[in-house]
């Protein structure tokens, strides 16, 4: 039953996986966002926050050790990303997954050390912002009741596992070590079921905490979401949009397969041709097309969460 | 005359309303080995997180001739002070043994050099010395115990002040660890259950019971009148 | 009970225990860069990087056995590369059906698979020498020489401290969980209530650790500012480095442009 802790397979990146670049780009990337995390930690929260968010980590890490028994011998388990985020905050819950992911990959192999940026970017960063923004949207849609705690919890924690598998996935394609077209709904399927897991879970260890210690739930409420948290997950998204035809274009795609055997046309005919082809005018390029709708979608997605946050702030305040 | 320890009217309110400490009078004079004893609750670990300025409620609290609750003190205070808490866990926070005991003097600001003499010296005195390079989820309680101690006597302090030191130790860590406080020459204040240890190691008792000191004596005289012990739900040893 | 077995660590005495931890870290960061940039299919390359790994394998004295048992835990990771044995273009190895497609095996397929396995396997044996041979507190004083944030050091280090106090007390409410179950664990560990009342008590289990962290954490903070911690991170600075270290730091390199060079000749 008690295992030495590891995440569900295939969120740990191991060394080998990833091209230098891929990795280089992701480490560059943790750094910055953790840094700017380091700083807001330091300036929000001060001093006491440092022995909290290292024995936090601490269970976190413990948390993944408490595993219950799903079917055919596999186990369900915690990652502790949405958890954090909704007890801690974004900011410390990035710099709590940091340290949870390196300690894993330093000691115990779990993800590679060149890999480590990325594994910091995705279970660090990705997973939090994921988490932060969905739980914050239903409690606000719940108008801050208590199944609001739970539903945004849970849905939380399912969406920032699938989230980061989406991640994981295109960092792969990327790197040409997956085959994208084969990796991303294999990666997305797994982990649509390992993330009502983490959901239940989650769910539970906040029904926990609601009943004993309300106080370290509400904590979080009261802060608004600031601007740089939007800009941040913006730019998150954007990030996602600008790889995600980078990974498909990559040469080995399933479309080969599909050549020789007809297979892409049977297996997935359906459910591709109900994404229809982009096309904007005076771009020629299917790319630059690709990335320029990922990017118009993800502003659109972006503009319209950001009015009705203000819509509703606007009537809490009326109110 | 010069008083160690100088509490008068101590008041304390947790956020939640309940009085913790309900006018607390005492003084310890240098040297003075003295017991802090009385029922779970009865305020004695909200008593002593006052006498280095972690707590501050109402009342006028002074150690080693400084006010604890004035600003700019606080730095003095702690370095006086060495309080050593229950559970060692809490109190053993680094990765290694000589990480700990070093703490305190590097906040002091001490040199490199100083800090490598206190560590020392600390271990030494606790009889650890060649323990620093250990991690402490390694050692056992009363080992555990031992370092926690030399975590403050590394800062030299002139008061000792320790919660529960006896507690969770088998017979012979227990007696191992009154052998270590008995040869301690700082003046000391021990919160504790185990009145057989008070006996043995500390001729001056305080009983407290819902946030005030209800008996202050020579120990020998206190821990022999039965009726008051029952009636503070402490037996006699 | 205690848990030990968490702590990979191995102490020795061998030239890789006593070697300098930021060197030791560094070099090591060097070898896996080098083995990810070594191309696909480079055999000639991976021999010589599998060889430098298990020489210091030999050198640190923890035995080939011990790294290697270690090293097959993280091969799971694999089955995500396993479908380039088909997607990959070039000269089909074998065709095989499966239910109503033929499923081909290309030759540069299975190259770039067994290339990635054994990159990712020398990379992580590599990995599990530094763990073994570098006790926690020096990895983390190499970090902060190498001017990780001291603040994410400080949390580092705390959160390894106490990892252990804390799996001891989730061991303890399994043990809980499991006296009251009923259902014995060695019968495939089937406990009685549908899998979401088990995530259900599981979660219940982790707010529990939560709330214990909780308060550990403000006993911890007591306990820090009894002795005079003001929120900054301190620690000693660590000396320079020596020009022994740098040689060998300089050397690490030569070896490694040099595999990559060969590694690039041998590829194309």
């Amino acid at each position: 039953m008690l295992s030495v802790p590891h995440a569900p397979p295939l969120m740990h990146i191991p060394d080998g996986f990833l091209s230098v670049a891929v990795a280089v780009v992701m480490w560059l990337v943790s750094v910055i966002v953790v840094g700017y995390a380091l700083r807001m930690v330091g300036k929000d929260l001060g001093e006491r926050q440092v022995p909290e968010m290292g024995v936090l980590a601490a269970v976190i890490f413990a948390g993944q050790m408490l595993n219950f028994p799903v079917a055919g011998g596999t186990s369900g388990h915690l990652i502790g990303a949405a958890l954090a985020t909704i007890l801690l905050g974004p900011w410390a819950a990035i710099i709590i997954m940091t340290c949870v992911v390196s300690v894993q990959a330093l000691i115990f192999q779990d993800g590679g050390i060149l890999a480590l940026g990325a594994n910091i970017f995705f279970m660090g960063v990705v997973a939090t912002t994921v988490a932060y923004f969905v739980y914050r949207t239903v409690q606000r849609f719940s108008g801050n009741k208590s199944w609001g705690i739970f539903v945004g919890g849970f849905l939380a924690a399912w969406l920032s596992v699938v989230v980061t598998s989406i991640g994981v996935a295109l960092a792969l394609g990327v790197s040409g070590t997956s085959p994208f077209n084969i990796a991303l709904p294999a990666m997305v399927g797994v982990h649509i079921v390992i993330g009502i897991g983490e959901g239940l879970i989650t769910a539970g260890a906040l029904a926990f905490l609601y009943a004993t210690r309300r106080d370290l739930i509400t904590s979080q409420d009261s802060k608004p979401v600031s601007r740089t948290v939007w800009v941040f997950g913006l730019a998150l998204a954007l990030g996602l949009a600008l790889l995600s035809p980078l990974a498909s274009s990559f040469p080995d795609g399933l479309e080969w397969v599909a050549e020789q055997s007809g297979f892409l046309e049977r297996a997935m005919g359906a459910p591709y041709q109900l994404i229809p082809d982009y096309t904007f005018p005076g771009v020629n390029s299917p790319e630059a097309a690709t990335i320029l709708a990922g990017v118009v979608g993800t502003l659109l997605v972006g503009g319209v969460a950001f009015v009705i946050a203000r819509a509703r702030k606007g009537r809490a305040t009326a109110n | 005359m010069h008083h160690t320890i100088e509490v008068r009217n101590l008041i304390f309110k947790y956020p939640d309303g309940t009085h913790a400490l309900d006018g607390v009078t005492f003084s310890i004079a240098p040297g003075e080995k003295v017991a802090l004893v009385g029922p779970n609750g009865a305020g004695k670990s909200t008593l002593i997180l006052h006498l280095n300025g972690i707590l501050s409620g109402n009342g006028e609290v002074k150690v080693a001739g400084l006010e604890v609750n004035q600003n700019g003190n606080l730095g003095k205070v702690r370095a006086a002070v060495g309080l050593v808490f229950q559970d060692p866990d809490d109190q053993l926070f680094s990765p290694t043994v000589f990480d700990d005991v070093a703490f305190g003097p590097i906040y002091q600001g001490l040199s490199e050099a100083q800090v490598r003499e206190r560590v020392d010296r600390a271990l030494a005195a606790v009889r650890m010395q060649e323990y620093a390079g250990r991690v402490s989820h390694h050692l056992s309680v009363g080992q555990k115990k031992r370092i926690a101690i030399a975590t403050v006597l590394s800062m030299e302090p002139e008061i000792l002040v320790l919660d529960e030191p006896s507690a969770g130790l088998d017979p012979r860590a227990r007696r191992s660890l009154i052998h270590l406080l008995r040869e301690l020459p700082q003046t000391m204040l021990i919160a504790t259950h185990d009145l057989r240890m008070v006996m043995e190691l500390l001729p001056r008792t305080l009983i407290m019971d819902g946030g005030r000191i209800v008996a202050d004596g020579a120990t020998e005289k206190i821990l022999q009148d039965e009726p008051l012990l029952t009636a503070h739900g402490l037996e006699k040893p | 009970m205690h848990v030990h077995f968490l702590d990979p660590h191995r102490a020795g005495d061998s030239v890789i225990h006593r070697l300098d931890s930021r060197v030791k870290l560094a070099l090591t960061l060097m070898f896996i860069v080098t083995v990810s940039l070594t191309p696909f299919g480079a055999w000639a390359a991976y021999i010589l990087l599998l060889a430098i790994v298990l020489s210091v394998e030999l050198l640190s004295e923890l035995g080939i056995g011990y790294v290697v048992k270690r090293s097959v835990l993280a091969t799971p990771f694999l089955l995500a590369a396993l479908p380039l044995i088909f997607t990959v273009p070039g000269e089909v190895l074998v065709t095989a059906p499966f239910l109503s497609w033929n499923l081909t095996i290309t030759a540069p397929g299975v190259e770039r698979f067994l290339s990635i396995a054994v990159k990712s396997w020398i990379s992580v044996q590599m990995a599990i020498v530094l763990a073994a041979t570098t006790s926690f507190p020096e990895l983390l004083w190499a970090l902060r020489a190498l001017h990780v944030p001291k603040l994410l050091v400080a949390v580092l280090g705390l959160m390894w401290r106490y990892i252990f106090v804390l799996a001891d007390e989730a061991l303890r409410l399994m043990r809980a969980r499991s006296a009251r179950s009923g259902a014995s664990p060695q019968l495939g560990g089937k406990t009685g209530g549908s899998i979401a009342w088990r995530a259900r008590v599981t979660g219940g289990m982790t707010g529990n650790l939560f709330v214990r962290g909780f308060d550990r954490g403000d006993r911890i903070y007591a306990a820090m500012r009894a002795r005079g911690y003001d929120g900054e991170a301190r620690a000693f600075a660590a000396p320079p480095l020596q020009i022994g270290h740098w040689m060998m730091l300089g050397g690490g390199l030569l070896v490694c442009l040099l595999i990559l060079f060969i590694a690039n000749l041998v590829a194309r």
